[in-house]
């Protein structure tokens, strides 16, 4: 084998570990009595890239998301994660390798410690001065922070304090639902440098719902657009350029909320 | 008390009914519900109690322990429909409930095993446990809808079922159970205790009757604790499915 073929053959190796899906829904449908919140649902999320998830306010965003750990499970079809059927996963094992930070970040009483060592506390460990101070500064927080009431803090804050609390998890996919509505324009920036640091340095599998499609540009590498239940349009972020349907046209141009 | 006696206490059924004609409040037909329906029921237990405690029979003791666990049970279970299988769980709640206290009393021999002792104090744990529920009840119902997104944020970072549940199954154990704590401590100051206040116009001595009182606060003290632990320990399960997903409010699909 020459240099060249162990090149070419060393890069298609790589694009389809690209593609390897680390999640996959097959014809996922979620009925809640009579209405149908996903319909069919047939896509991938691909191994360590980030993949945004766009679409109009009650699209089923969350509630997809929500099944990539395992909060919901479908009522038809099949989820799996890192090839194997989401039935076959432990929840809780499932859930820790696939962290996530919720819509509304609730966070809990008590100070900001306790709500970073909650991901710890469930499992009967404890969480490190250290290791807490580290996580709190990457998410553009300093020590200080630490023994303040979480109550107490900014939305922007709690924001934060959320988000470093499911990265204590040290899982290698992170679901992320609207993590930044919240912030200011430099936290923002902070936190998009942060996500985009994790999944190039440590290669974890970014799933991102946001409202903002700048922001869907900005920081995907590839694109899910949901309308009304409906993955309409899937593929690399180009997709989030131009559509020929007209309804994702409409949206992409902002027309449709 | 003589029947004229008896009669002229309608008097006190006549005032608020009056009052409710006058003001418009609409209650006079409840009132004469709960009038002839408290009349009738304390008449017809009167007339079981004569005839259980003339009997010395423990088939009949057992059997009036068992009615008034079922009328516990019905009255409870209206208010935690939203919880499978909760007709079961309060069974076992006031079964336990029961053996255990009177496990206790007669074991150690505190009170003599006669129906008259076994039958009251029955009716004073059961009654007690039966409106526990009922508190327990409404507010874990509340309090797991209200942090519904807590419960949720616990699973997700890799919480049992338990985990994700506990602070609402303590703070809702706490409620429930301070309203008993709290009214012990100024008993005796404001009221009398209804039971010891029977006992000394019926002619006990006042001391004998605040002992046997003091039994009876303690033994609802036991009573509000077990009941709302055990209750909480078997409800909260029914709120999560075996994938340990909180069941979602009216999914019939999520709960497989
Ligand atoms: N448990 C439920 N019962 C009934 N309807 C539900 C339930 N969960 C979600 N829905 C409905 O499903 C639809 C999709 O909800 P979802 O939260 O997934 O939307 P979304 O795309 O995340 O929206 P947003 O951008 O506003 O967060 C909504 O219309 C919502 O009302
Ligand atoms: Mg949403």
């Amino acid at each position: 084998m020459t240099i060249w073929e162990k090149v070419i053959r060393l890069k298609s190796e790589t694009t389809t570990r690209l593609y390897e899906p680390a999640i996959h829904f097959q014809k996922v449908s979620y009925k809640v009595k009579d209405t149908e919140i996903l319909k069919e649902v047939t896509g991938s999320f691909p191994k360590h890239r980030i993949t945004t998830l766009v679409g109009p306010s009650g699209a089923g965003k969350t509630t997809l998301l929500k099944m990539c750990n395992g909060l919901l499970s479908p009522t038809s079809g099949e989820v799996y994660v890192e090839g194997l059927p989401l039935q076959d996963i432990s929840p809780i094992q499932l859930r820790r390798q696939a962290g996530m930070v919720l819509q509304n970040s609730p966070v809990m009483d008590g100070s900001v410690y306790d709500n970073l060592s909650l991901p710890l506390r469930l499992q009967g460990k404890e969480l490190s001065e250290e290791k807490a101070t580290d996580i709190l500064n990457q998410v553009g927080l300093d020590r200080k922070y630490l023994r303040r009431d979480s109550r107490n803090l900014s939305g922007g804050q709690q924001q934060k304090v959320s988000i470093a609390r499911t990265l204590l998890n040290e899982s290698n996919i992170l679901l992320l639902d609207e993590i930044t509505s919240a912030l200011d324009p430099s936290s923002l920036r902070e936190v998009e440098e942060l996500i985009r640091k994790l999944n190039e340095v440590h290669q974890i599998t970014v799933v991102w719902i946001t409202h903002n499609l700048e922001q869907a540009k900005r920081m995907g590498h590839y694109a899910w657009i949901m309308i009304d239940g409906q993955l309409v349009q899937t593929g690399n972020i180009s997709a989030l350029q131009h559509s020929d349907d007209p309804s994702v046209e409409r949206f992409l141009r902002g027309e449709f909320k | 008390m003589s029947t004229t006696a008896l009669l002229l206490t309608l008097i006190f059924v006549f005032i608020p009914i009056i009052l409710s004609k006058t003001l418009g409040l609409q209650l006079e037909k409840d009132t004469v519900i709960a009038t002839v329906r408290s009349t009738v029921q304390l008449l017809l237990v009167g007339f079981v109690l004569k005839f259980v405690f003339d009997s010395e029979s423990y088939l009949f003791i057992f059997l009036m322990v068992s009615l008034m666990i079922g009328a516990a049970v019905q009255n409870a279970r209206k208010k935690g429909q939203q919880i499978k299988g909760i007709t079961w769980k309060l069974i076992v709640t006031f079964v336990l409930l029961e053996v255990l206290t009177q496990g206790i009393l007669l074991g150690f021999k505190i009170v003599p095993a006669t129906a008259q002792y076994i039958i009251s104090l029955t009716g004073m744990v059961i009654g007690n446990s039966m409106v526990l529920s009922i508190l327990f009840l409404n507010r874990f119902v509340a309090e797991v809808e209200t942090h519904r997104s807590e419960s949720e944020l616990i699973l997700s970072l890799g919480g049992t079922p338990k985990q994700a549940i506990h602070r609402q199954l303590i703070r809702s154990i706490q409620a429930s159970m301070i309203p008993t704590i709290e009214s012990q401590k100024t008993i005796g100051l404001v009221q009398l205790p209804g039971m010891m206040s029977g006992q000394i116009i019926a002619g006990a001595d006042p001391l004998e009757a605040v002992q046997f009182q003091i039994l009876v606060v303690f033994l609802l003290l036991t009573t509000a604790a077990l009941t709302s632990v055990c209750l909480g320990l078997l409800s909260y399960p029914t709120l999560f499915n075996e994938r340990m997903q909180m069941i979602q409010r009216g999914n019939d699909s999520s709960d497989e």
